[in-house]
Parts: structure tokens; sequence; C-alpha cells
């Protein structure tokens, strides 16, 4: 992305709670900031790449994002890393053993948990990192507060010489507030100063570093103690007494007004103090906490009494129509109304772009028998769902390797004879796929790979990697070769193929193939995203109704430019009754891929040929 | 009692539900007013439903709309104003684009297209004022013009004038011409022409 200017200090300026840590970051004079996308963390980077006098990259994967920040801080300046919570399990390595070494210039990571799976294939509470790594936890509530906690967090840092994590969750990166923002400060890099006892972390010198970071513990919730990130707000009502932290504390607010409150920023280590103050305010207490009982707990164990997850979901956002009765049921109130129940209405899944590259990789592997196919995580896990249903597991990032050469090598009878199949994308290949390719031709597997190489970053938006060759400011860099890059792993040239996915007899004679040999195969699929500017539009198609038998067979590819008109029934010469599907296509989106009409018997695919202006309008269905 | 204003912008991921809202929260906080904004969009980008929530007034707590508490509906689509309108408040109303965005789940047989959403709310006991935004942009001579006739929509069912609206709509044109501000002039004139013939003629 193109510098822009920054926004003057004193502006109050509408922001996303990713938009207001990435202007703070900037503010608080950070030299350097690193990221791998995943959502809702991806825009902090994205925005920070706009800023001047700041380094951003894309790394390939958290674990690296996080080492370039430990590097930069390492080096006296200040950093930033930020992810989405399954980042961290990746870069938790290096964390468990940054927090002995502790920094010099000051190191944020801000972690976004996606509580609610608005997209992510699991709901962890990143303020576990914060106990399991002995390192200061902050929990902004909102935009504002994500902008100076942002800011305390830096000063927290240095002052400790620790790291500090930021945990927000989607409904604090998404979410838009007003913010009022101030100066940068320029800080230059202190530069590295050797000093292996600190910096080197072999078990002699790790080991002299552990009673440090316990006795940084002991200091770190002191500071809690005083922080005046944690207050109590005062309250009329005093029945119940909450604590509780991060978007919960405006759902507490708001359900509860007259309620005292402690509202924990500061949240790890706990303010013991803070909480028993608290308590002897009020008759009883309530944790209000998303999503683990992490303070519910530790607040139990001190002997202080709390009710938490007894009343409250182990799972999902918190909200006040969630508050108000499990509220009322404790102090045997009437429960209020239950709010309206939502209409019956078919569901809206995501799907696939039309033309994506992807469709004819699934429709192949839809129309190829007796497969397993081991899934990964990107636009392409789509390819589980309708009309393909063509992808068989998905766990974590880079796992469709490690999981198909298990599934090769851990065969039961019933699947004695099945092909097995892993689906990954360039991103995520590069992310953490590699490893396990290798491990596959280390260890003679007989998988056959799909290397779905689109260019981009596609699930979260497109954005540049070290497989399209730009960086993150869109400017050139060295582009990944992927066949070369497996070649180098140990695949056998005449194993690698590189295809193209729109031409469907070729992809699927690869496939059908290369699914036969015992060895691994990788088949590399090469066009790129059409979300990216790499792509270029095609002439549109249409349907010529007169010809249209309706087969069906193009609903198969699973472009959602192609619309059902009617419906009908036909009793085949054999006597069994098949369902008909006369469909059309919307020409004002079409993008000319041809993959439909590749499976059109009767050609009533064709160049679509504008009658006028209006015919085009009067199609319908366009996107208002 | 509050004094939070809860406007509810529905659609589907790509029809720019979230641009709209982000220009009523514009014109809220030109007002002097606090704003929250909120999504929950999911895979939007990919076809899926889009809910934006503005909340405005003297101070926003929480971001979301509870089921219930809006104050009005905007639908970009026919079938997600019915999948939201449990979300108005009594005696709220919704305005809704009665075009129809049928999904690939639909055309595969797996679901049903609701035969008429639009009268599924009224049957509800929701008052719901329908409109063709596509084709009132389409007679402007432009699709994209379909987001103006929305916030033209809603212009006369805010807490504020609708001249407001209007400036903050405009703002966002002015560097691109006079010809592109007049043609949104029109598009805004249109949906809110639109909803008012609507409502009386109902
Ligand atoms: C550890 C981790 N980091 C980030 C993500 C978010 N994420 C999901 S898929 C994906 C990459 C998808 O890119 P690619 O593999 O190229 O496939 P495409 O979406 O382009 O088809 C990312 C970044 C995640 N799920 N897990």
């Amino acid at each position: 992305m193109a510098a822009v200017m920054p926004a003057p200090a004193a502006s109050r300026l509408f922001l996303s709670g990713n938009e207001a840590v990435a202007r703070a970051v900037w503010e608080a004079g950070t030299r350097v900031a690193a990221a791998y996308p995943g959502t809702p963390a991806t825009e902090m980077l994205e925005v920070l790449s706009t800023y001047p006098d700041i380094y951003a990259e894309w790394s390939v994967n958290e674990k690296v994002s996080l080492e370039v920040a430990i590097g930069a801080a390492y080096a006296g300046s200040r950093a930033f890393c930020c992810m989405k919570h399954v980042g961290m399990n990746v870069a938790s390595d290096a964390l468990m053993t940054l927090t002995l070494t502790g920094v010099v210039g000051g190191l944020v990571i801000a972690i976004a948990d996606d509580v609610g799976l608005s997209s992510s294939q699991n709901e962890q509470d990143s303020r576990f990192w914060g106990r399991f790594a002995h390192v200061p936890v902050f929990e902004p509530a909102d935009s504002q507060e994500a902008y100076a906690m942002t800011l305390a967090a830096y000063e927290l840092s240095e002052q400790f010489q620790v790291p500090v994590i930021l945990r927000m969750t989607t409904r604090i990166n998404h979410v838009k507030g007003l913010v009022v923002v101030g100066e940068r400060a320029s800080r230059a890099g202190a530069g590295f100063k050797k000093d292996p006892a600190r910096f080197v972390m072999v078990p002699g010198n790790a080991g002299r570093r552990i009673p440090l970071m316990f006795k940084r513990d002991g200091e770190l919730r002191s500071a809690a103690e005083q922080s005046p990130l944690n207050y109590i707000v005062a309250g009329s009502d005093r029945r119940v007494g909450f604590i509780t932290s991060g978007p919960a504390f405006e759902h507490v607010r708001e359900a509860f007004p007259e309620a005292p409150v402690l509202k924990l920023g500061f949240s790890c280590p706990l303010p013991f103090d803070k909480c028993r103050e608290l308590a002897a305010l009020v008759e009883q207490v309530v944790v209000v906490e998303e999503v683990e009982p992490l303070v519910e707990t530790e607040l139990k164990a001190r002997g202080i009494a709390v009710v938490g997850k007894e009343i409250l979901p182990l799972q999902g956002e918190l909200s006040p129509n969630v508050l108000k009765p499990a509220i009322a049921r404790l102090l045997g109130e009437p429960v209020p109304d239950i709010p309206p129940a939502p209409a019956k209405v078919f569901p809206r899944p995501p799907t696939m772009c039309v033309a994506c590259p992807h469709l004819g990789v699934y429709y192949t592997l839809s129309q190829v028998r007796n497969l397993n196919i081991s899934g990964d995580i990107g636009c392409y896990t789509l390819g589980a769902g309708h009309p393909w249903q063509a992808m068989d597991t998905c766990v974590s990032m880079g796992a469709s390797m490690g999981i198909a050469l298990g599934m090769d090598k851990g065969r039961g009878e019933s699947d004695k004879d099945k092909r097995i199949v892993a689906v990954i994308g360039d991103s995520t290949f590069l992310h953490m796929g590699m490893q396990g390719l290798l491990d596959m031709v280390y260890n003679k597997a007989n998988v056959t790979v799909l290397l779905l190489d689109n260019r981009a970053v596609g699930m979260t938006g497109g954005q540049d990697n070290p497989g399209n060759g730009r960086d993150i400011y869109g400017e050139d860099a060295p582009r990944v070769d992927f066949a070369k890059l497996c070649a180098a792993l140990g695949v056998k040239q005449e194993r690698i193929h590189t295809v193209n996915p729109y031409e469907l007899p070729v992809l699927f004679k690869t496939v059908r193939d290369e699914v036969k040999v015992p060895d691994v195969s990788v088949i590399i699929t090469d066009q790129p995203c059409v979300l990216i500017k790499d792509y270029h539009k095609l002439k549109p198609y249409e349907v010529h109704d007169d010809k249209c038998t309706g087969c069906g067979n193009c609903l198969d590819v699973g472009c959602p430019a192609i619309h059902v008109t009617r419906r009908g029934k036909q009793t085949k010469a054999s006597g069994r009754e098949v369902d008909l599907a006369f469909v059309r296509i919307e020409s004002s989106v079409c993008t000319g891929c041809g993959l439909c009409l590749q499976p059109c018997a009767p050609d009533a695919i064709q160049h679509y040929v504008p009658v006028s202006p209006i015919k085009l309008m009067t199609k319908g269905g366009c996107a208002v | 009692m509050s004094t939070t204003s809860n406007i509810l912008v529905v659609g589907i991921g790509g029809q720019g539900v979230m641009t709209a809202t982000e220009i009523l929260a514009e014109a809220a906080i030109a007002l002097g007013h606090d704003a929250k904004k909120t999504e929950v969009a999911g895979m939007a980008q990919r076809g899926g439903v889009v809910s934006s929530h503005l909340r405005f007034g003297p101070k926003v707590q929480s971001p979301q709309i509870a089921p219930g508490e809006a104050d009005v509906l905007l639908a970009f689509e026919a079938a997600e104003a019915l999948r939201w309108r449990h979300m108005l408040r009594p005696g709220a109303i919704a305005l809704a684009n009665n075009s129809r965005l049928v999904p690939p789940v639909v055309e595969l047989g797996l679901f049903d297209y609701p035969e008429d959403p639009i009268a599924a709310i009224r049957a509800a006991g929701t008052d719901v004022v329908a409109f063709d935004a596509t084709s009132i942009a389409l007679e402007l001579g432009e699709i994209r013009l379909g987001n103006t006739v929305m916030l033209g929509a809603i212009a006369d069912h805010l807490p504020f004038p609708a001249d407001d609206l209007l400036a903050c709509v405009l703002r966002r044109f002015q560097r691109k011409g006079e010809k592109l501000v007049e043609l949104n002039r029109r598009a805004f004139e249109a949906g809110r022409a639109a909803v008012s013939d609507a409502a009386s003629a109902a």
C-alpha cells in the first residue's frame, strides 16, 4: 500500500480497533512491524504499511513475524507483531523463551481472538498465553482504549523489559468508534548490545533467567494493582458487582448501569487486591469474561468467592441479552421476555467467487472416485461444501500434508484401495506446508498433492506473499518458484506437473494418472485469484435457452453466476426419472472463465451478445 | 427511555452494506453524537450474510443492537429483510429493496427462497416499505448508485434531518466531480421518494 499523510494530532477519528492500534503503534515511534494475515487481525499491518517511517512486512508465518519483531526489539527499536488467535500457536515456541530474555526496545504483540468464530477453525482464549509465558496482558474494550492501551503497553514493555500482549477480540478489531489521536514520537534504535548471558538461551543461561521471570511476575502484579487501566466504576445497586474485561465490560455497563464494576484493562497478572476491593462493596461478585473461566478460576483459587461460568456460557460472545436473564435467575427475579425468534430463512454460506480458479480443481476432484481428501485452510476449504463435497479434513494451516501422510500410513481395511490426496493453497504451503511435504518425501508417502497457486492469500482479502512476487507495499519482490521448491524438497521431477485449472480435461487426466502412482506427486495449478490485479476478465457467456437440456452438469462446477430458471423431470429410456434444471448465466457478473461450458453436452453456453443495454439490466439480480 | 438510536443495515457481502452504515455513522458523528458501528460479517466477502449495526447517541456502550431493539431496518435484499425482521422493536419499520439475490444453495435445490419475503414480514406484523432500488439506480444510468438510493430511502426515518445525511453522502463524491455529485443527489432523492410513495400507497 502507498504511504498516505496520517491524520494530524488531536483529530477525532472514527476508527476500528485495528486502525486505532495501528495509529498508536506508529505514534509510539515503532520502527518494525511484522505479521502474517489472519482475520480479524489483518488490517493492523495493512494500515501500518500506509504510514511513513516504519518498516512493515508480511512474514511467511506468525512465528517468523514474531522473530522479526524480537530481533528489532533486541536491537533496541520498538517493534510490533500481530496475529489471529491461532497464529500464536505457531509463534509460541519463540514467545516461551522470549519471556526469559525479555526485550530492549518495547515489543507489543496484538492477538485477535475470534470469539464467536466468524471466520476461524476454533475459539481459543489468548489470555492463557499471559499466564503460560509470564507476560502482561492488556484488554481494550473499544477503539479509544485499543489506541491508549497500545501506547501504555509500549511504556510498560520498556519499563519491565518484557513483551506485552494486547488481547483483542473480533468485537474490538472490527468495531468502529471515536478516537482522539496524537503525535508521533520519533525514536532511534538503541543498537544491539551483545550480552550472551541474556540473549543466548542455552540451559545454563536460561536457568539463571527463570528466577528473574518469577521476580518480574510479582513486580508486574504490583503494577497491575496500581494501574489506572484497572478501575472500579461505582454503582448504587450493590446486590451484584461485576469483574469484567474487553468488550464484555461494555455489555455489563449496558445491561446493569447501576451496578459496581471492576474493569480490568491490565488483566494479567491479576490484581487480587483490586478484586477484593470490589468484593467488599457488594453482596456477590459475578465474573463476566469471554471465553474461558480464567479470572474466575484464579479468584476461586485465592479464596475469593465469585460466580462465573456456572451461569454464563463457555462459548461465543456475551451480550446484554445473554447477561440480563442469567443475572435475573441468579437473583431469583423474573426473567425478562425472551426476544422474538428469527424467521426461518435459507442459509447463505460463503461461496467461491465467480470464475475462481479453485472451481476447476473441486469440479475435478468431485468427478474422480475413490479419494480421501486431506484439506487445508483457505478459500479452497469451501470445497468441502456444495456442490463439490470434495474435502474430508481441515484442522490447522499446513496440516493437509502430515494428515495425508498419516492417512496413507495408517490405512484401515476399508481404505486399503483409496487414493490419498492433499489440497493446499500457495500461502498455506509457504506458511507451514513445506515441512510436511518434505516429511512425505522423506518417509516415502503415497500421496498426490494439489498445490493451488492463485498468487494471493485469497481468504483474508488477497494480500501479497512470496508466491506472487510483491511485498506489502506492492513493490516487486523475489517470487518463489513452486515447481523448483518441490523438486528441492525431493519430489521427483516427473511427478511435478503445472496445470491450468480452467483446462478441465488436462487437470482431470493429470489427477487420475497421478493418484495411481505410488509416490509423492505434486500438481500445481497456476491461475491467479480473481480478486487481485493479475486476474484479467474475459468475454462473458450466456445460456441459449433453446439448447439447454436441463441436465444441470454446469451447476456441478459451482459458479455463483449460474442460476436455475426452471426445474422439471424427465423419464429416461431405462424408466429412471431424473430431475432437470434449466439455467441462465448472470452475464453481468460472468468473466468468461469457460469452466461451465466444458461439461455442457448440447453446447448451450456461448459468448454473450448484448442486445441492448436494457437487456443486461432487466436480466435482474444485480447487486445493489 | 433509551436515548441511543439503533440502525440496522443488512444485505449480502459485496452489496455495499458496510459503506452505507459508515456514511450513516459519519452523519451522526457530524451532528455531535457518540457512535459505534459493528458488523456480523464472517466471510461475507464471499456472498455471505452481512448485518451492520449502527448505534449513536450521547454515549454508546455495547456496539451490538439486541434483538427486538432496532429502530429501523434497511435491507438491501428482500429475503435478508425477512431474516432480520425480528431485530426491530415493536412498531418499528423495515425498508427493503425488493430485489432477490438467490444463493447457490437454493440453485442446487437444497433450500427454498421464500415465495414473498415482503408479504411474510407484513404477516409477522411488521410495517415494511418495499421498493426497487436496483431499477431506480439503473434508470439513473448506473447500478452503483443503488447505495445512494438506499441511503435516500432511510433518510426520513432517522432522528436527524434528511439533508444532514445528504450532505455526508455528497461529500464523498465532491472530489470526483460535479456530475457525480448531481447524479448522487438525484439517486438520494429518488430513494426518498420511492419510500414515501410506497408508504402513502400502502
Ligand atoms: C495459524 C493461522 N494463521 C492464519 C490463518 C488465517 N488464514 C486462513 S487461510 C489463510 C491463507 C489462505 O491463503 P492460501 O493458502 O493461499 O489460499 P487461498 O485462500 O488463496 O485459496 C490464512 C491467512 C489461520 N487460519 N491460521
